[in-house]
C-alpha cells in the first residue's frame, strides 16, 4: 500500500460548473476516482492511494499526460487504486474530468 | 521408355492392397489403421484434415496407432495443427516433416517439439499460400478428410463446416491421390452434395461425431471499457472516415466490441447503411444484433461456428446457403474474397515493433497464422476502385504524375499491455530470436509493417499512411504505445507535431466522450443477450452457457 500526492500546474480551469463527481469501482485491476473542484484554479492535485507499490514513475507519467490532455485546473482528484493498468487509470481520470464538467451538482 | 501414369498405377496398387478391408467404399472403424498402413507409403505427403474449426479426429487417432516400421517419414501438409494427435505423429516417428498454417491450441507443444528436433519444419504459411502450394509443390498423396454424412457412393455432405475440404479434395483426387473420409453417419440420400463421390475413395463412419471447436465466440460479458473506447475510436476515426463498407474482422475482443456498437453508438452517429455492410467473416455470434438491426447486407464465411447453424439457416438473405438451407462455407474462396474484395482488415496481434511489423510468436509459443497475413496485406493484383481504397491510396501517395493507386486498409487494434502486463509494443519481435534458435530462414511475421495502415490502441489512432519516412513512422507508433517502454521513449515534441497533422488522433480529437466507454453501450452484454437477439435461433455451446 502506497500513498502520495502529485500537483501540476494546469493551463486552464476545467470547464463546466459541477462541484463533485465519482467514477469507477474499487476492485482488483480497477480504480475509483473522486473529482472535486477544491484546488486552486491553476493547479491540478492528484492524491493516490494504491495497492501496488513501486510504480511511482509510471504514475507521474500518467498524471502528466492527463493534465496535458484534459487541462483540469482547479480540481482535486482522489484515486483509490486496486492495481489498475496505467491505461485504465488514464481512462478513469478522463472520465472523472468529463463527469465533473457535465455535473450539475 | 518413360511411363506417364506411374502415379495412377501406384494409386491402383495401394487401393487394391486395401481391397480386403473394404466393402464398396466403406471400411469398418476397427480396420482403419490397417487400411491406412496399406494405402499410405513412407515419405508420402498427407493432409489430415485439421483446420482451425472441424477436425478429422477419428482418422487422426487411427493414424497415430499405425506401426512406425510401416509408416514413417510422412510429410504433413495441413492448415491446422490443432489436436494432440497431430504432434503425436511426430513423437511416434510416423511423420517427420511439416508444412502448416495455424497451431493455436498446440502452439506451446509445437514449439517444444521443434526445440527437440522432432519436426523438420518447412514453413508457416498463410491459408491461401498453403492451399496454393497444394497445386504446385505440396500436393497430398493421401487426404484424410471429414464430413457430416456420406452416401454409399462416397458423396459427402459437410453441412455448414465445408471449410478446407473442397480444396484438399481437388488437389488430391485430381492428381492420383487417395481421399479417405470420416463421416458421422452413412445415409441413403444426402441433403446436398458438397464433395462428389467419384473424388472419394474410402468412407468410414466414425464412432463419435467429429470435433468442432468454437473459436469465434466472444462473450460480451468479458468486454472491457478500454475495448469499448478503442471500438468507438476505430468507428469514428477509420470506419466513418473512409466509408468502409466491405471488410473482415479478426477474432479479438476489441473488434467484437465494434460489432456490438453498430446498432447502438454507430447507429446514433447516423452511419447505418454507410459502413460495414458486406463481410468476409466467420459467423461471429457478436454480429447477431447488427444483423437483426438491418446493418448487414451479406456475409461470406470461411467456416462455421458452433451454435450458429439454425440462425444462419433462418437468414439466407445474409449468408451463403445450399438448397438444403444450411450454410456453405469455403475457406480458400473466402480468403480470396477477403484479400481482393474487402477494403479493410482489422485485427489484433501480440507484438508490434517500431516499423509496424507484427507477430503472434512469443517465447515458447508458435501460434502460426490464421487468415490475418492474407487479408491483412495490400493485394497488388487488385484493379477495381472503391472510395475507401482510393482515399487510403491518396493519403499514402507522393506521386506527382497524378497516377494514384488505392490501398487496402490494414488496421492493427491492440491494447498496449496484454496478458500478464506483457507490452504489445517492442523494440524487437520475439519472432527473430525464435527463427535464430530453430534455424528458420524466415522469421514468422504475421503482418509486415509496410502493409499496416493504422494502429489503434486505447491511447489513440496512428495513421501510418500519412507518415513520411521511418522517423515519423516510428514516432507515430511510439505515440500510441501508451506506458510500455516503447511508448515512454517517445519524442514528445514530435508526437505532438504528428498529432497536429492528424497522424495521431486521441479520443478527444475524435470527439469520443470517455463517459461513453461504458458497457451499457454494448447491444448485448452477455451470451444470453445474443441468444435473445436471435430469437432463440443461436444456441450457444455449453461452455458459454451460465444461465
Amino acid at each position: 500500500m502506497e500513498s502520495f500526492t502529485l500537483t501540476h500546474p494546469a493551463a486552464t480551469p476545467l470547464a463546466g460548473a459541477g462541484r463533485q463527481a465519482i467514477v469507477g469501482v474499487v476492485a482488483s485491476g480497477n480504480l475509483e476516482v473522486l473529482a472535486e473542484r477544491t484546488a486552486q484554479p491553476d493547479l491540478c492535485v492528484v492524491e493516490i492511494s494504491t495497492a501496488a507499490d513501486g510504480f511511482g514513475e509510471i504514475w507521474r507519467a500518467v498524471i502528466l499526460d492527463f493534465v496535458e490532455r484534459a487541462a483540469p485546473g482547479g480540481v482535486r482528484f482522489s484515486i483509490n487504486d486496486g492495481g489498475a493498468r496505467p491505461d485504465t487509470v488514464l481512462l478513469r481520470l478522463m472520465q472523472a474530468a468529463r463527469a465533473l464538467q457535465d455535473a450539475t451538482n | 521408355m518413360r511411363r506417364w501414369d506411374s502415379a495412377r498405377q501406384a494409386r491402383d496398387a495401394r487401393l487394391s492392397a486395401a481391397s480386403g478391408l473394404m466393402r464398396g467404399k466403406q471400411v469398418r472403424p476397427d480396420d482403419v489403421t490397417a487400411l491406412l498402413e496399406a494405402v499410405i507409403r513412407p515419405g508420402d505427403r498427407i493432409c489430415l484434415e485439421g483446420d482451425n474449426q472441424k477436425q478429422a479426429d477419428f482418422l487422426a487417432r487411427a493414424l497415430v496407432q499405425a506401426d512406425p516400421a510401416i509408416l514413417h517419414d510422412l510429410h504433413v501438409v495441413q492448415s491446422g495443427i490443432v489436436l494432440p494427435e497431430h504432434l503425436e505423429l511426430f513423437e511416434a516417428g510416423i511423420a517427420t516433416r511439416l508444412d502448416f498454417s495455424y497451431s493455436g491450441p498446440q502452439g506451446a507443444a509445437l514449439a517444444r517439439a521443434l526445440d527437440r528436433g522432432r519436426i523438420a519444419l518447412g514453413a508457416i504459411h498463410t491459408y491461401s499460400e498453403l492451399f496454393a502450394r497444394y497445386f504446385i509443390d505440396l500436393t497430398p498423396n493421401v487426404a484424410l478428410i471429414v464430413a457430416r454424412q456420406a452416401d454409399r457412393h462416397g458423396n459427402l455432405y459437410t453441412g455448414p463446416n465445408t471449410e478446407d475440404t473442397p480444396t484438399i479434395v481437388e488437389a488430391t483426387a485430381f492428381k492420383d491421390g487417395i481421399v479417405i473420409a470420416q463421416v458421422n453417419e452413412i445415409v441413403d440420400s444426402l441433403p446436398r452434395v458438397d464433395i462428389q463421390g467419384d473424388q472419394v475413395d474410402v468412407i468410414v463412419q466414425s464412432p463419435t461425431p467429429f470435433h468442432v471447436e468454437p473459436l469465434f465466440t466472444r462473450d460480451p460479458a468479458a468486454m472491457t471499457e478500454t475495448q469499448i473506447l478503442m471500438a468507438m475510436m476505430a468507428i469514428k476515426g477509420i470506419y466513418a472516415e473512409y466509408g468502409v463498407t466491405r471488410l473482415n474482422h479478426g477474432i479479438g475482443f476489441a473488434t467484437a466490441a465494434i460489432e456490438l456498437l453498430l446498432p447502438t453508438y454507430t447507429e446514433r452517429l447516423g452511419l447505418k447503411g454507410k459502413i460495414a455492410t458486406h463481410w468476409a467473416l466467420n459467423p461471429h455470434p457478436t454480429l447477431i444484433p447488427a444483423i437483426e438491426s438491418g446493418w448487414v447486407e451479406q456475409i461470406h464465411c470461411f467456416g462455421s461456428e458452433v451454435g450458429m447453424d439454425e440462425y444462419m439457416r433462418a437468414r439466407p438473405d445474409v449468408f451463403f446457403t445450399g438448397h438444403d438451407g444450411a450454410l456453405r462455407s469455403n475457406r480458400m474462396l473466402c480468403q480470396n474474397a477477403g484479400l481482393y474484395a474487402c477494403d479493410m482488415f482489422i485485427g489484433a496481434t501480440l507484438q508490434i515493433d517500431l516499423d509496424g511489423n507484427s507477430s503472434t510468436v512469443t517465447p515458447g509459443r508458435i501460434a502460426g497464422f490464421g487468415g490475418a497475413p492474407n487479408m491483412g496485406s495490400d493485394p497488388h493484383g487488385r484493379r477495381h476502385a472503391s472510395p475507401a481504397w482510393l482515399k487510403a491510396g491518396r493519403e499514402a501517395s507522393d506521386a506527382r504524375s497524378g497516377l494514384v493507386r488505392g490501398r487496402k486498409l490494414v488496421v492493427q487494434m491492440v491494447e498496449t499491455f496484454g496478458d500478464a502486463m506483457a507490452p504489445a509494443f517492442v523494440e524487437t519481435l520475439d519472432s527473430l530470436a525464435l527463427a535464430e534458435r530453430l534455424g528458420l530462414p524466415l522469421a514468422p511475421v504475421m503482418i509486415y509493417g509496410d502493409d499496416v495502415t493504422h494502429i489503434v490502441t486505447e491511447e489513440g489512432i496512428a495513421n501510418l499512411l500519412l507518415c513520411r519516412g521511418r522517423d515519423e513512422r516510428e514516432q507515430a507508433i511510439r505515440g500510441v504505445a501508451g506506458y510500455t517502454p516503447v511508448g515512454r521513449a517517445r519524442d514528445r515534441g514530435m508526437v505532438e507535431r504528428l498529432r497536429a497533422r492528424g497522424i495521431i488522433r486521441r479520443p478527444e480529437d475524435l470527439g469520443v466522450n470517455p463517459l461513453d466507454a461504458d458497457r451499457s453501450l454494448l447491444a448485448a452484454r452477455s451470451i444470453k443477450d445474443l441468444a435473445d437477439w436471435s430469437g432463440g435461433l443461436y444456441r450457444p455451446p455449453s461452455k458459454f452457457r451460465n444461465w
